[in-house]
C-alpha cells in the first residue's frame, strides 16, 4: 500500500493570495493512499524542507507531491530533501500551482478547483512512480569554440590557461571577426589590431589550442560530456603546413578583380589571397569563384612561384571528427543588408556607405590608406550626415524590433574621429536617442557635442538624393525646432542594425539550442544563467546571444570559458535516469523510433528469442543507449506497438495524470 | 486576344482624353482587348482610410463587380483611380465587416467579396504583355531621349495594396522607357508628391512641391517628363514654372507602337 504525503506551499502570497491552499490541502488528504496533507508559507526554506523530511521519516512515505512553483525553479531542491531522509529522490513529484495556476488565475474558488485538480493529477501519478537510479557519464576534456572572433578568442584563451585542450572552428581563412576590420575603439580610442593581434597571435601560439580556420561546423552528436562534432575542412587548394605566409602568389595572381570582403568590397583582391597583413593562420586561399586555374584550368601561376610547393589545385573538402566535453558558441553578428532602404539610396549612390565601411574607410590598411575620401570621386568629404538606428527599433518588417547597441557609440566615435582629424569638415549625427550607458560612455557622447561640435540633432532622415553635382541632398526632420531640412552632404552614413550571423540557425538545429524570433541564441534564464544555453554543455559567448560592444563580448567569453572549464574540470557527471527503454517483446523492430530520435540514442540490434514453440528465432529490436538518450519521449509517442517507454514519465503514469485530470 | 474590363474614369473622358485614347489604341495593337462597362460612375477621385466611410467606396466595388461577372481583370490608367480600386479590393477581400456593409447597401446578385485581378495599365505591359514583347513591336524607339519617369505618390502607395513596385525605388516605368528605346533618368523626387488636390486649396504649396519634381528632373538631365496621373500632368505642366515637356506614358506608347496619329483622328 503507498504512503503518499502532499505539501502544499503558499509561496508567500504568490499562490496563497489566489489559491485557497488550506482548501487544497484538505481536499488531497481524501485523495486515495494519502496519508498526510499540509500546507506551509514557504515549502522551499529550510524549515518547509525539514517538515517533508520529518513526514517521511515519520509516516514512512513512499511518494511524495509538492504543490508550489515550477518543478524548473525547485525540483531538485525537493529531490534532495527526500534523498536526505532516505526516499529516492525519483519519487517526488512537482504539483504546478503557481506558473500554471495562481499567476494565471484572479477567481479564488476557481483557481482553487484548478490546484486541487493538479495535485490530484500529481498524486495519481507518484502512485506509478517506481526508484530510479542516475548514472554516470565521464567527460571528454577538450572543448570546441564555434566562431573566431573576439569573443571565439577570449573563450579559447581562457580554457585553454586552465589547461584544457580547444579547438576553434572558424568559417572565414582567418580569426579575428568583426573586430579586425574595426579601425579604432570606442571610448578610449585605440586601435582594434593593436589589442586584438595579440590575441590572435596568442591564440595561434598556444599549445593547447586548435585553430581549424575557413572550416564549419557539419554534424553534432552526443550529449554533454561527450559531443562528438564533424568538421569540415573547406578546400582553401594551398596545403596550410607548407605555405609560409610570403604573399607572392597575391602579388602575381593575374586575377585581381575580385571584391575584398574584409574591406568590405570598397577596393579589390586577387583571386589568391591572404585577408589581412596580421591574418591568423597567415596562409594563403584560392578564391574558386575567380581562380582562372580552377575555373578553365589555365594560368598556374601562383603554383610557379610558390617555392613552398603550398599550391594544390586538386585539394578537396576534408571531415574530421573529434569529441567534446563543451561546446561554446561565438558565432557573432553581421550588419543587416540595406537593399530594403531605397530611401537612403545605399544602392544608388557610392558615397552612401555603411558604419564598417566608413571604418574601413578610415583605417590605414583600408582603400585609400587611411585618408578618408568619397569613394565615388576620391575627394575629400566636407559635409557628412550619420543616420542612426537605420533598421534598428524598427516596427515594420523591413528591420529589428530591438535596439543594437553599439551604433550610438560607434558613430559618437566616428563623428570625433572625423572632427578630429578633418576640423573643416561639417559633422550631422541623426538620432531617435542618444544610449549611452556604460563605463565612460556619456562622457565620451558629451565630448563628441560639447567639444568637437558635432551637429546632433534629434530627428530621423526621410530621404537621401544623389544630384548631378555629385553632392547628396539629405532631407530630415529637426523634431526639436520643429523644422525640415535640407543638408548638402558630401557623405552619408548609415548606421545599419546588427543580426545574428546568418550560420547561427542551421547550428542551433545541429546543437537542440533554442534561439528567439530574431535569431539569436537564448540563455539557459536570462538574470541568473545568462552565458548557458538551456541545452546542456552548450555555452554561449559575445553577440551570438544579443547585441554587444567589445567590452562585454569579452566580459561573457572569458564567462563562458568558466562555465566551461567548471564542466571539464569534472571527471564524469551524473546522467537523468529519465530515459527510454523498449520492451523487446513487443518491439517488431519497425525503426520508427530511431528515425525520430534527435539524439542518436537509438540503434537496432538482432537477438535470440525462445518462442512459445521452443524454437529459437533471431528478431530485430530497437535498443537504447542510456547514457545518450535525454529523455525527450519523441521515441514513446512514435513507438506502433508501445514497445518504447520513458522511465518516469512511462505511458501508465501520463494516461494515470490524464485521468485524474478527467475524473 | 485577351479581353480585359476597361475603367477609364471621369478625368479621362474629359481633361484627359489622350491618356484614354493612345491607351485604347495601344491596346488593341499589342492584342488586349479592352471593354468598358456600360454604366461605371466616378471612383471618388480620393480613397479614404475612415472605417466607417463606405458611401465614396461604392462605386469602385461595382466596377469590381462588374468586371467580376464578365469573368475578367480590371485594368486601370489614372494613378488615382488605380489607387481607389485597388484599395477598395484590397480591403473588401481583408475586412468583412466593410463587405458585409458595402453588400448591404449595394444589394447586388452575389455579395461582392473580392476577387477580382486589378492591373494598372503599366502592370498589364509588364505583366500579359512583356516588356520584352513590346520592344519588339516597337517601331518608332525614342533611341537617346532621355526621359524622367514621374510616379508621383498615388501609383506605389501604400505598397501592401498596390502591389505594384517597390515604393522608394521602383523600376516598372523606366523599363517601360527602355523597352520603347528611350534612356530613363533616375531623380530624386520621381516618387515624391506633386501638391495633388492642394493646388485648390493652397496654390503655393502646390508650385513649389510641383517646382522641386521638375527641378529634379532636369537637374539629372531629363528632356521630357512622363507620369500616368492626369492631376500630376496639371500640376507639374500649369504649376512647377519649368518648361520641360510633360506627358502621358501611354501617348509615348503610341507613338513608339507608331499610332500616333491614327489614334488623333
Amino acid at each position: 500500500m503507498q504512503r503518499i504525503g502532499v505539501f502544499v506551499c503558499h509561496c508567500g502570497t504568490n499562490i496563497a493570495a489566489t489559491v485557497d491552499v488550506k482548501a487544497v490541502a484538505e481536499a488531497l488528504g481524501h485523495e486515495p493512499g494519502v496519508v498526510i496533507s499540509q500546507d506551509y508559507q514557504y515549502m522551499c526554506s529550510e524549515s518547509g524542507q525539514e517538515l517533508v523530511k520529518n513526514a517521511i521519516k515519520e509516516q514512512k512515505l513512499t511518494g511524495v507531491v509538492i504543490c508550489s512553483c515550477s518543478p524548473r525553479m525547485h525540483e531538485n531542491t525537493f529531490r534532495k530533501a527526500a534523498a536526505s531522509a532516505g526516499l529516492n529522490p525519483y519519487l517526488v513529484e512537482i504539483a504546478n500551482i503557481r506558473e500554471q495556476c495562481s499567476w494565471i488565475h484572479k477567481d479564488i474558488a476557481t483557481a482553487t478547483e484548478k490546484a486541487i485538480i493538479l495535485g490530484r493529477t500529481a498524486v495519481a501519478k507518484v502512485h506509478l512512480n517506481t526508484p530510479l537510479n542516475s548514472m554516470e557519464s565521464p567527460v571528454v576534456k577538450r572543448a570546441l569554440v564555434i566562431g573566431g572572433g573576439i569573443a571565439g578568442i577570449q573563450t579559447a584563451l581562457d580554457i585553454a590557461e586552465a589547461g584544457f585542450d580547444v579547438d576553434i572552428v572558424e568559417k572565414q581563412p582567418t580569426i579575428g571577426g568583426k573586430m579586425a576590420q574595426i579601425d579604432k575603439t570606442f571610448p578610449t580610442l585605440d586601435c582594434a589590431a593593436c589589442i586584438l593581434t595579440p590575441k590572435m597571435v596568442e591564440a595561434s601560439q598556444n599549445e593547447r589550442i586548435t585553430i581549424h580556420s575557413f572550416s564549419e561546423v557539419a554534424d553534432v552528436k552526443g550529449f554533454v560530456g561527450n559531443f562528438t562534432v564533424k568538421i569540415k575542412k573547406k578546400a582553401r587548394f594551398v596545403d596550410e603546413t607548407k605555405c609560409t605566409g610570403c604573399g607572392l602568389c597575391t602579388e602575381k595572381c593575374p586575377m585581381k578583380k575580385v571584391p575584398n570582403e574584409f574591406n568590405m568590397g570598397l577596393d579589390n583582391r586577387s583571386a589568391i589571397y591572404i585577408p589581412f597583413a596580421q591574418a591568423v593562420p597567415k596562409v594563403a586561399t584560392i578564391d574558386p569563384n575567380y581562380c582562372m586555374m580552377l575555373k578553365t584550368g589555365k594560368c598556374g601561376v601562383c603554383s610557379k612561384v610558390c617555392s613552398a610547393g603550398a599550391i594544390d589545385y586538386k585539394q578537396q573538402d576534408t571531415f574530421i571528427e573529434q569529441q567534446y566535453g563543451a561546446i561554446v558558441v561565438a558565432t557573432g553578428f553581421n550588419p543587416i543588408n540595406l537593399d530594403k532602404y531605397d530611401e537612403f539610396a545605399y544602392n544608388q549612390c557610392p558615397d552612401v556607405v555603411t558604419s564598417l565601411e566608413l571604418e574601413r574607410l578610415m583605417n590605414a590598411a583600408g582603400p585609400n590608406g587611411g585618408t578618408l575620401l568619397r569613394p565615388s570621386d576620391k575627394t575629400h568629404p566636407h559635409t557628412i550626415v550619420f543616420v542612426q538606428c537605420v533598421g534598428s527599433r524598427c516596427d515594420d518588417e523591413k528591420g529589428k524590433p530591438y535596439c543594437s547597441k553599439i551604433c550610438c557609440m560607434y558613430t559618437a566615435k566616428h563623428a570625433m574621429l572625423i572632427r578630429e582629424k578633418y576640423p573643416d569638415t561639417e559633422v550631422y549625427v541623426f538620432y531617435i536617442d542618444v544610449r549611452t550607458p556604460g563605463k565612460n560612455f556619456d562622457e565620451f557622447y558629451r565630448r563628441a557635442v560639447e567639444q568637437y561640435n558635432v551637429h546632433y540633432i534629434k530627428g530621423m532622415v526621410g530621404k537621401v538624393t544623389p544630384k548631378s553635382d555629385g553632392k547628396i541632398d539629405v532631407q530630415a526632420s529637426d523634431l526639436l525646432a520643429n523644422e525640415q531640412l535640407h543638408i548638402n552632404a558630401d557623405m552619408v552614413v548609415l548606421a545599419a542594425a546588427i543580426e545574428p550571423d546568418k550560420t547561427a540557425r542551421p547550428l542551433a538545429t545541429m546543437l537542440t539550442t533554442q534561439m528567439d524570433t530574431n535569431d539569436f541564441f537564448t540563455e539557459a534564464h536570462p538574470k541568473l544563467r545568462p552565458v548557458e544555453s538551456a541545452t546542456a554543455g552548450i555555452f554561449l559567448s559575445g553577440a551570438c546571444q544579443g547585441p554587444k560592444d567589445i567590452p562585454e563580448t569579452v566580459a561573457q567569453a572569458s564567462a563562458a570559458a568558466a562555465k566551461a572549464i567548471g564542466l571539464l574540470c569534472k571527471n564524469s557527471i551524473t546522467c537523468n535516469p529519465c530515459v527510454a527503454h523498449s520492451d523487446e517483446l513487443m518491439c517488431n523492430g519497425c525503426s520508427s523510433c530511431e528515425k525520430v530520435c534527435p539524439y542518436g540514442a537509438i540503434t537496432y540490434i538482432d537477438k535470440e528469442f525462445r518462442m512459445p514453440d521452443r524454437t529459437t528465432k533471431v528478431r530485430r529490436v530497437a535498443s537504447v543507449n542510456p547514457a545518450v538518450c535525454q529523455g525527450c519521449g519523441a521515441c514513446t509517442v512514435a513507438c506502433p506497438s508501445g514497445a518504447m517507454d520513458l522511465s518516469g514519465f512511462s505511458n501508465s503514469q501520463i494516461m494515470a495524470e490524464v485521468d485524474a485530470i478527467c475524473k | 486576344m485577351e479581353t480585359f474590363t476597361y475603367y477609364p474614369g471621369c478625368t479621362l473622358r474629359t481633361k484627359a482624353k489622350d491618356l484614354d485614347a493612345y491607351a485604347r489604341a495601344s491596346a488593341e495593337a499589342l492584342g488586349i482587348k479592352l471593354v468598358e462597362p456600360a454604366d461605371w460612375q466616378c471612383c471618388g477621385g480620393a480613397y479614404t482610410t475612415a472605417k466607417d466611410e463606405i458611401a465614396t467606396k461604392l462605386s469602385a466595388v461595382r466596377v469590381l463587380n462588374s468586371a467580376k461577372e464578365a469573368g475578367q481583370p480590371l485594368i486601370t490608367v489614372c494613378s488615382a483611380c488605380h489607387n481607389v480600386i485597388k484599395q477598395t479590393e484590397f480591403d473588401i477581400s481583408r475586412d468583412e465587416e466593410m463587405a458585409a456593409k458595402v453588400n448591404n447597401y449595394l444589394g447586388l446578385n452575389e455579395p461582392y467579396v473580392g476577387g477580382t485581378k486589378v492591373y494598372h495599365y503599366l502592370e498589364m505591359l509588364r505583366d500579359v504583355v512583356g516588356f520584352d514583347k513590346l520592344k519588339e513591336k516597337v517601331v518608332n524607339p525614342f533611341t537617346g531621349r532621355k526621359i524622367a519617369a514621374y510616379y508621383g505618390c498615388l501609383l506605389l502607395r501604400p505598397a501592401k495594396a498596390l502591389a505594384m513596385d517597390a515604393p522608394e525605388n521602383p523600376t516598372i516605368i523606366e523599363d517601360f522607357i527602355r523597352a520603347i528605346g528611350g534612356t530613363p533618368v533616375i531623380y530624386s523626387q520621381r516618387n515624391e508628391c506633386c501638391g495633388g488636390y492642394i493646388t485648390l486649396e493652397d496654390k503655393a504649396q502646390a508650385q513649389k512641391r510641383s517646382g522641386a519634381v521638375m527641378d529634379s528632373a532636369k537637374d539629372m538631365g531629363a528632356e521630357m517628363v512622363i507620369t500616368a496621373c492626369p492631376l500630376c500632368l496639371y500640376n507639374l505642366k500649369k504649376n512647377s514654372g519649368s518648361d520641360l515637356p510633360v506627358h502621358y506614358f501611354t501617348e509615348l506608347l503610341a507613338e513608339a507602337l507608331g499610332l500616333k496619329e491614327a489614334s488623333n483622328e
